[in-house]
């Protein structure tokens, strides 16, 4: 079985973020960027299931602007077997919509026919968490988010999901379009030699074009702000100190 | 203009709370019609039909639609979205796994988490872990949003809407449900809770977090956690607080061993009133508080514990 893992470039997650001075935006120019950390799981899961024999290939896409060959790179050091880049802006302030980007991935889902597809739960930019679910319609595949434990066995897998009351456990038709979440396992890092091997490993650039998608947006930015800052605290002294003041202020 | 609310039901019962709150954001776009769809949904729809402007309720039951399976839902609601404008639901696990896939049936764009209503196609939404808030305003012709609950009241009781009971749509039978591990407590749900007690990393240990389910219950508070503390085993996945766990905006938010991470900010810092227990006075948690104290959470949490 193929898995194919869509990876998505955005701002490291340890950046502080800074709101463009126009209100397109945020300000991406010369920031770190790095994979979505939601993706990184993914691919680590990926590879697990490769380690463990039930899925032959690997094949990471990313969609976006060319710098987006760096995240599949990155993928590809730590163990997918190849990378497909669909370049779909040259402005790196653009986003791709979820919806665009899953009618893009319907497409090499299409050419490719994997068995499993590993998404990430969400973005950590756009914070859209929608991208699975909307590639698993486009499919009429079965959908499995937020998994922290993903079992495949033969025609079926096991995910284990975790929901607002806990964890949920489905079981799912293959193909499916399963999108992980933190728990579900801790990437590892590339090697030194496996970044060097990656370099040599295949990567193919298409154009959102060759997949005939549309990618303008259907949400138009109209602003862009900072969040309301909160006021300035004090520190208290004591419990004591705490608890006057909570009082005060009629917390407790 | 219709308004289609899928009202958040558990177990055949209504989240009153959720689905209350998502009903006043949907009051802004037009009238208000709730789906209750599960196994069992009529007393969730009977429910829903005595929050104050509704003005109907759809019931579906039938057991392709018990465990919110997002296939046969999602074709419900895709099935029922002609007569609507506005597709929404409260901005839970549920509908975060089922509205995007209506969406992309609709072949439109999903708002997922807004926080306002600026007009019937503009929306405001945070991004970057609530770093940056953002208005969106949609081209499609039809809005499938969901709504981030903790930026909108609940809508009080009084309504008297009609009920119709509706049939299901074709389950096309690509999942089934195993099971549910389902933490009990006998707290405040989290997203509701009027005061929240969350611990962290600090806490160290799964027994130590003790501490702060004994402050949580003297103060009558939830418990939350942030995610290094659910991580390490100290507390269940669904107490996590923060970008990729659950928001929260209670009257008083006690962060104790939380260092304050953005991604735990995301998920509280719109609470009324933040205290920080820390022993670390650098902790960026401090910047949020409005009462910090820095000590060891482990003289500190005892001692507020006894004089509360
Ligand atoms: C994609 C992604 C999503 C994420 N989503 C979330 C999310 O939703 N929610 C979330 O919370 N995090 C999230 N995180 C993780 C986040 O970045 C931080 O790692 C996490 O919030 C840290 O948790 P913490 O504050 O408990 O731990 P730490 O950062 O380790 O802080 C522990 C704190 O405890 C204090 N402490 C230690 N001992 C004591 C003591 N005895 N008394 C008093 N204080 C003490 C320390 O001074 C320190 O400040 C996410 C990260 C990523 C990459
Ligand atoms: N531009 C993109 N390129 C590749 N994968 C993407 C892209 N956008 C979203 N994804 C995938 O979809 C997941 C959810 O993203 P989102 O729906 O934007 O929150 C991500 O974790 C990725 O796995």
């Amino acid at each position: 079985m193929k898995a194919l893992v869509p990876v998505k470039r955005v701002i490291d997650y340890n950046v502080k973020v800074r709101v463009k001075a126009d209100g397109s935006g945020v300000d991406l120019a010369n920031v770190k960027m790095s994979m979505n950390p939601f993706d990184e799981i993914a691919v680590e899961e990926a590879i697990r299931l490769k380690e463990a024999g039930k899925v032959d290939e690997i094949v990471a896409v990313s969609i976006g602007v060319k710098q987006a060959q760096e995240t599949l790179r990155t993928a590809l050091a730590m163990g997918a077997d190849r990378a497909i880049l669909v370049v779909a802006t040259d402005d790196v302030h653009a986003d791709i919509e979820p919806l665009a980007v899953a009618k893009i991935l319907k497409a090499i889902v299409d050419e490719e026919q994997p068995g499993l597809v590993l998404c990430g739960k969400q973005a950590i930019d756009n914070d859209m968490n929608a991208t699975g679910q909307m590639l698993s319609a486009l499919l009429g595949w079965s959908q499995a988010t937020f998994a922290s434990e993903v079992d495949v066995e033969g025609n079926s897998a096991k995910i284990t999901r975790e929901v607002d009351g806990g964890l949920q456990t489905i079981s799912v038709k293959m193909p499916a379009i399963v999108t992980v979440d933190l728990r579900l396992n801790e990437p590892r890092y590339a090697s030194l030699p496996n970044i060097m091997k990656a370099k040599k490993k295949p990567l193919d650039e298409k154009s959102a074009a060759d997949y005939g998608v549309d990618v303008s947006p259907r949400l138009e930015v109209v602003k862009t702000e900072e969040p309301a800052q909160r006021a300035a605290g004090i520190t208290v002294g004591s419990v004591d100190e705490l608890i006057e003041k909570l009082k005060e202020a009629g917390a407790v | 203009m219709a308004v289609l609310l899928l009202a958040e039901v558990t177990g055949g019962e209504l989240a009153m709370d959720a689905t209350a709150k998502a009903v006043t954001a949907a009051q802004a776009l037009g009238d208000v019609t709730v789906l209750a769809a599960g196994a069992s949904a009529a007393a969730a729809g009977d429910a829903a039909a005595k929050i104050a402007g509704v003005s109907k309720v759809l019931v579906a039951e039938d057991a392709s639609l018990g465990h919110r399976l997002a296939e046969p839902t999602a074709a419900l609601i895709a099935s029922l979205a002609g007569d609507y404008e506005h597709i929404v639901a409260p901005a839970t696990t549920d509908a975060k796994n089922i509205l995007p896939r209506v969406a992309a049936l609709l072949d439109v764009m999903i708002i997922s988490d807004a926080t306002a209503v600026v007009d019937g196609a503009t929306f405001e939404r945070p991004i970057y872990a609530g770093n940056a808030i953002q208005t969106m305003k949609s081209s499609d012709a039809k809005k499938v949003i969901t709504f981030r609950t903790a930026n909108f009241d609940a809508a009080g009781e009084g309504g008297s809407a009609s009920v119709e009971t509706i049939s299901a749509a074709d389950n096309p039978g690509l999942s089934e449900w195993v099971e549910n591990k389902v933490a009990k407590s006998d707290r405040p749900e989290l997203t509701s809770a009027g005061i929240v007690v969350s611990g962290g990393r600090g806490v160290g240990s799964e027994e130590d977090f003790a501490l702060i389910e004994t402050l949580a219950d003297k103060l009558g508070a939830a418990v939350g956690a942030s995610r290094a503390a659910v991580d390490s085993g100290y507390a269940a996945n669904d107490l996590q607080v923060g970008q990729t766990g659950k928001v929260v905006a209670p009257e008083l938010y006690v962060a104790v061993g939380i260092s304050g991470a953005i991604q735990h900010l995301a998920g509280m810092k719109d609470s009324k009133v933040i205290v920080a227990i820390n022993k670390d006075e650098e902790a960026p948690i401090f910047q949020v508080a409005d009462f910090g104290l820095v000590a060891d959470l482990f003289d500190a949490v005892p001692e507020l514990t006894q004089k509360l």
